[in-house]
């Protein structure tokens, strides 16, 4: 895993994504919300990313594009890393699910989409997981206090 | 008085599949699963025809509170992410602070480290073998397990100062070193858990009742593994090489010498014979390091995360204000992004990282092994008994404050 990899993946992987970079032994993609499935479904086709690891998202609430939806793969066959960003706006916060591709997306989105509210398109099971049914608001957006509390059950005094 | 609660959960089952099944809620309160989780399964007599797993119920906010502390003050709180194996967690933390800051630890702190995180790892396999073995019957084996696993909660104890949350890795190196005879007891105990567990073996190995709950229960096949994103024992068991110590070697793992054990079905005995061999393989490890652990500093020489020397700190006016600044503004990591795997006990345990600059993370998220494994835990028990939930749910080893977070 080293600069070669990085070279074969940008040349291959998506051309007019542009550029990647090597981040910290991870290579690093920004791609628009469309490139998404396209670009996954390459990885693991074409180049061996087998294990969906993780997705997350970072809240940038000054930005326009305000939300980075962050996808992690790994490939057992080349023991490297990919990291795809993508950027979308709170109005159409939403990305592409990959449900079709791998079954971890089920459950890795579900929690994305309770602390987010990133709506992953194609996922038909978004029920809360980590938070219950009925919470308001996604609590890791930048601009849901840290101590409103909502108990599902009252305080008993 | 009304004691009608909204119900936090919403099964996805609205209507049963055939007239004879019937729907049944178990957990998050349940004496046979180690872990607040609830399964809701549709059963055709004893037999699961789909499950429904909900996990959050220790949900804490762990991420969320984890934008609004110094990147010191989180050691504590990764420690309770999975508390049978707290040291993997600060070290993997720590790795990943350290990188983002372009910090090198010392030679003794990187020995260290190696050594602390497997004997995490054993511990943690102690815990999940002897606990899968007591819920099905095996007592003796359980006490024998458990045992051992007390002698090195309390050798860590005598190191960190703490059983079980030791809040022992330090942004740069450790909280302390060795206390003196520390490895020779480390010795001792390593002969009494070889002793332990070849009895254990001998007990359970070959015994009919546990092969007949264990061989092909809980079966997942490696396609499934991969597609779920299993990783650990769970993959392994299925018969993938898949191991970070091996593939993308971190701390001194490069430099030992070890095997990485897999099954041949991805069943619940696989599961528990991986978790076996890990432990002996540990063991191999933790004595080549006891070997080259070598002498010298643990933390570095970096003012910008390690604390000055106490008596620097009441004696000079730099130190004072280096110490000051440590403490109230935290240790100064520069802008960036990471993601830091480590190995741990139960799977990949990943930190993604990101700092805008200053004392504090913009964002902290957890790949934790065990909140992925329960995505594929429906997986292992549709189409089993609803006796065999117990055993197959406990070789997952879902850890609920890492689960949750």
């Amino acid at each position: 895993m080293a600069a070669s990899a990085l070279d074969t993946l940008q040349a291959r992987l998506i051309p007019a994504s542009g550029a990647a970079t090597l981040s910290h032994g991870t290579v690093v993609f920004l791609l628009a919300p469309g490139e998404l499935v396209p670009a996954v479904r390459r990885l693991r086709d074409d180049f061996g990313f087998d294990l969906f690891l993780d997705v997350t998202a970072v809240d940038w609430p000054a930005d326009a594009l305000r939300f980075e939806v962050v996808h992690h793969f790994y490939s057992t066959l080349h023991k490297a890393r990919v990291r795809l960003k993508t950027r979308v706006a709170e109005a159409d916060a939403g990305v592409e699910s990959l449900v079709g591709l791998y079954g971890s997306a089920a459950f890795m989105e579900r929690e994305c989409h309770d602390m987010y509210g990133i709506a992953f398109h194609g996922n038909p099971d978004l029920r809360p997981i980590l938070l219950y049914e009925g919470f308001i608001g996604h609590p890791l957006r930048k601009d849901y206090p840290k101590n409103r509390e909502q108990p599902l059950v009252p305080y008993r005094n | 008085m009304d004691l009608s609660f909204p119900n936090p959960v919403r099964s996805i089952f609205g209507t049963p599949l055939r007239d004879d099944s019937v729907v049944v809620n178990i957990g998050p309160s349940h004496p046979a699963t180690h872990g607040t989780v609830q399964i809701i399964a549709e059963l055709d007599g004893e037999r699961v025809l789909r499950s429904d797993v909900h996990c959050g119920y220790l949900h804490r906010g762990f991420e969320k509170e984890c934008e609004d502390h110094t990147w010191h003050n989180l050691i504590p709180y990764v420690d309770r992410l999975n508390y049978v194996s707290a040291l993997v967690n600060d070290f993997a933390y720590c790795d990943g602070v350290e990188r983002l800051m372009g910090v090198e630890i010392t030679p003794r702190c990187r020995y260290l480290r190696t050594l602390l995180s497997e004997y995490s790892r054993l511990v943690d396999h102690l815990t999940c073998v002897a606990a899968g073995l007591m819920e099905m019957g095996a007592m003796t084996a359980f006490l024998y397990l458990v045992m051992v696993r007390d002698f090195m909660y309390e050798h860590l104890a005598a190191l960190t100062g703490a059983r079980v949350t030791y809040t022992y890795g330090r942004i740069g190196g450790l909280a302390r070193d060795l206390p003196a005879g520390w490895l020779v007891r480390l010795e001792e105990i390593l002969v009494q858990y070889e002793e332990f567990v070849a009895r254990v073996h001998s007990l359970v190995d070959r015994n009919r009742i546990f092969i007949d709950r264990l061989r092909d229960v809980g079966v997942i096949s490696t396609a499934d593994a991969l597609s779920f994103g299993c990783t650990g024992p769970i993959l392994r068991s299925t018969g993938v090489a898949r191991d970070l110590r091996k593939d993308t070697p971190y701390l001194a793992y490069a430099e030992l010498d070890f095997d990485v054990p897999v099954g041949i079905k991805g069943d619940n005995y696989d599961r528990y014979f991986v978790r076996m061999r890990e432990m002996d393989e540990s063991v191999y490890m933790m004595r080549q390091l006891v070997q080259m652990l070598p002498e010298g500093p643990i933390n570095v020489d970096d003012r910008r995360c390690t604390f000055p020397e106490k008596p620097l700190v009441y004696s000079e006016i730099e130190s004072l204000i280096n110490h000051f600044k440590l403490v109230m503004d935290g240790p100064s990591v520069p802008p960036g992004e990471v993601y830091c795997a480590h190995e741990a006990p139960n799977g990949e345990l990943g930190f993604y990282m990101v700092s805008t600059g200053g004392g504090t993370p913009y964002k902290v998220h957890v790949r934790s092994p065990s909140f992925v494994h329960m995505g594929a835990a429906s997986r292992m028990l549709d189409g089993g008994q609803l006796a065999d939930i117990v055993p197959t749910f406990g070789s997952i080893n879902m850890i609920g404050g890492e689960c949750d977070r």
